[in-house]
């Protein structure tokens, strides 16, 4: 099933978001693996918390930004949804 | 110099190990106890691999559990932001081992099965162990650690793999690592054992495909080809020295697990170097490197670039010259000794079991 704007997206219950202070970048670790973020994936990831819709993390990211990035997000967490990293 | 940062590290902490599966990634020379590097020693190592920019950690053997201070470990590699896995037998996790290191910010556990038969498991094992790795998937699943399951696969357990997926299913098993048995040491050893057929590698390959589908979103499943059957060899994680570093027990700081048995390099040790000149400045971890050191036809090859020459250590063990193309490639001319050994796959299967120098052999 593919993510829509009325999705519920939530982390893969083993991926956990961090910092890391050597490559001073966002990074998703989960077993066996590492996904280094950049600024607009980890300004998504942030939000995901298992609450907000995808609407929802576009409508607030798009707010800061001034400007509409609700196809950027959807494909952004569909990507990791492929992935398994978003449920 | 390289511009490139580590990921990851896999912490080899003993090669003492209550089973004796005859394709074990050790080689051959297991290392004794008394060897070993000291807790100090292996605090010291994890930080200096977190500062290079490593993420993942393994906390492998042998059987890890069999160290004491593991536990001590594991929260140390967390205090700095390591991301830890425990990659055990199962044999040794009570419930006091398992309570320690969810204490100490141990976040995933990585059990090995031999078979879902339990007879052949044991086998394979060359021990009883089955009954032990039913307590220890239960104690890790009730303790919530992320939960992997490890399987090697060759030909006597190849046939069963989808009661193997369905067991790691029933064990609500996060992951399932269907690992293909890897020719070097005593997996080379016991090569005509554990060679599958052709015929087996293409049902296990569809039984896999079938079930990564049916298992989507419940548990990962990842299955890769047997690297004898491919046209093209394995990329090894990513290229020597890019990604990877690997420490022995008494302290030899590797490319890859399997490195040691290239006897034509040298491998520097952490008791004498930091892991940031190890990495940057070490001969061990240029050696292979770039792409000056190709022979052709991969100098000139434009998969140079997806695969890299293939596999060092495959290269050095099936030609004694680390810089040939490895054999695996349909393009170098080093691919007979390939399809002779799938060739060698006798009726009866009589396994050389893994034994650290001086214990008794097995049956």
């Amino acid at each position: 099933m593919a993510l829509n704007q009325d999705s519920v997206p939530r982390l893969w219950r083993l991926a956990r978001l961090d910092y890391d202070p050597v490559r001073q970048r966002r990074v998703l670790l989960y077993p066996e693996g590492a996904v280094l973020l950049n600024e607009t994936g980890a300004a998504v990831l942030e939000l995901v918390d298992g609450k907000r819709t995808v609407a929802e993390i576009a409508s607030i990211l798009g707010e800061r930004y001034q400007t509409d990035v609700s196809t950027d997000v959807a494909e952004y967490l569909s990507t990791l949804e492929e992935r398994e990293l978003i449920q | 110099m390289t511009s490139e940062r580590p990921t990851t590290l896999l912490a080899e902490l003993t090669h003492r190990c209550p089973l004796h599966c005859p394709y074990c990634s050790n080689p051959l020379e297991l290392i004794r106890g008394e060897a070993e590097l000291a807790t100090e020693d292996w605090k010291r190592v994890f930080s200096q691999a977190r500062d290079l920019g490593v993420l993942q950690l393994g906390l492998s053997g042998g059987e890890p559990l069999i160290r004491k201070d593991l536990e001590e470990l594991a929260r140390h590699a967390r205090s700095i932001g390591l991301y830890s896995t425990l990659v055990t037998s199962g044999l040794g996790l009570t419930r006091k081992r398992a309570e320690a290191l969810k204490d100490a910010g141990l976040e995933h556990v990585q059990i090995s099965i031999q078979d879902a038969d339990t007879a052949n498991a044991e086998r394979i094992a060359g021990v009883s162990s089955v009954k032990q790795k039913q307590a220890a998937v239960a104690l890790v699943q009730e303790l919530g650690f992320a939960f992997s399951i490890n399987v090697v696969l060759h030909r006597g357990n190849l046939d069963r793999i989808g009661e193997i997926i369905d067991l790691a299913g029933s064990w609500g098993a996060d992951r399932l690592e269907l690992a293909n048995t890897q020719y070097y040491g005593w997996g080379l050893k016991n090569r005509a054992a554990l060679m599958p057929t052709r015929e087996q590698v293409q049902r296990a390959k569809a039984t896999a495909e079938a079930a990564i589908e049916r298992y989507r979103k419940k548990m990962q499943i990842i299955f890769v080809l047997p690297d004898y059957y491919e046209q093209y060899p394995k990329a090894c994680y990513g290229g020597w020295g890019k990604l990877y570093i690997v420490v022995t027990p008494n302290g030899l700081a590797l490319p890859c697990h399997a490195a040691s048995i290239i006897t034509s390099l040298s491998f520097p040790s952490v008791r004498e170097h930091s892991l940031e000149w190890i990495w940057h400045e070490s001969p061990g971890f240029q050696a292979f490197r770039g792409d000056s050191w190709m022979k052709e036809p991969c100098r000139t090859c434009p998969r140079k670039t997806v695969d890299f020459s293939g596999c060092r250590c495959q290269a050095f063990a099936l030609t004694g010259d680390a810089a040939n193309p490895d054999p695996v490639c349909t393009l170098t001319p080093l691919r007979g000794l390939i399809d002779e050994a799938l060739g060698e796959t006798p009726d009866r299967i009589d396994y050389e079991y893994r034994v650290l120098a001086g214990e008794p052999q097995r049956a």
